[in-house]
């Protein structure tokens, strides 16, 4: 939570500098965002490769759970699709593609402001952000109506990380890896699916 | 779009490479690189009137996506739950 304060008010000042054009604006033009996301990607890889204790740790995953992110990615997009139908002025691929954020605003917002522009990178930041506070929230009350399996979904790409504690508390520590692996497995799908759903 | 991934993919490698070596610093490294973007995106966001008058619609239509997306994903994780739940399960 503290995270995604900070991380906010970031993207605040930033707004607030472009509002009164206190930055220089032409400093936008060099397209400087882009390669500080390659090198944001290439960071983000070796955090992955470094550390081989997180692969190991899945041959405790119960095999019955090995569907969870499936289940996630399926769940999702065919509720963004569904909400896509009410909004009018959005189609159905720009939808898909801030749902396939699953939480992870940070890389979802950036990698679609690079093929899509400000305006959708806002839309996918601030419903990203919301994703994840909607499960920080309402995670007991998904667990009682859905079942414990229920807030890792919601959680997305961010169970492994920000949602994490909240999971375990709510579903049990026999959740744990479960929720690990599905964090793992989503933050890996990201940048794909975002990708994907962009270019067509 | 496919540099931004390749970068992704060559660091998993660099990252395995350099296993033995435990580079604590790259989360703090990954942190401060997010945060620096998101301000540059907010600067692009503030210096574009049309995404500024319109944030409010924006902050709306994130919300509709972001309610659909977690309650899609609930539903199908409950349908999971129903077929795979523990026998020994007590309410």
């Amino acid at each position: 939570m503290k995270g995604s304060l900070i991380i906010l008010s970031f993207f605040a000042t930033g707004i607030l500098l472009g509002i009164f054009r206190i930055f220089p604006h032409d400093f936008l033009h060099y397209n400087v965002s882009f390669y500080v996301l390659c090198g944001l990607m290439f960071s983000v890889g070796i955090s992955i490769g470094n550390d081989p204790t997180s692969f190991r740790q899945f041959r405790n995953l119960n095999p019955r759970f090995v569907f969870l992110p499936l289940m996630t990615i399926a769940g999702t997009l065919l509720g963004v699709m569904t909400v896509s139908f009410f909004l009018k002025n959005r189609s159905l691929t720009e939808c898909l593609s801030i749902g396939s954020g699953f939480g992870y605003y940070s890389l979802s917002s950036i990698l679609t402001t690079q093929c899509k522009g400000v305006e959708l990178g806002t839309i996918s930041l601030l419903s990203n952000i919301m994703r994840e506070v909607l499960t920080l929230v309402l995670a007991p009350w998904m667990v009682r109506y859905f079942g414990k399996l229920a807030p890792i979904s919601a959680g997305g790409a961010t169970t492994m990380d920000t949602t994490f504690p909240i999971i375990v508390r709510t579903s049990g520590k026999d959740f744990a890896i479960v929720s690990i692996y599905h964090g793992f497995i989503l933050d890996f799908t990201v940048p794909f699916l975002v990708t994907f759903f962009c270019s067509l | 779009m496919f540099i931004v991934i390749t970068c992704m993919i060559s660091g998993i490698g660099v990252g395995y490479l350099l296993r033995l070596r435990k580079l604590r610093f790259i989360h703090r490294l990954v942190l401060v690189l997010i945060w620096l973007l998101l301000f540059l995106l907010g600067l692009e966001v503030g210096a574009n009137e049309m995404v500024i008058r319109e944030f409010g619609s924006l902050g709306f239509e994130a919300f509709l996506l972001a309610v659909g997306g977690t309650l899609g994903s609930v539903i199908f994780a409950w349908f999971l739950w129903l077929t795979v739940r523990p026998k020994k399960q007590v309410q």
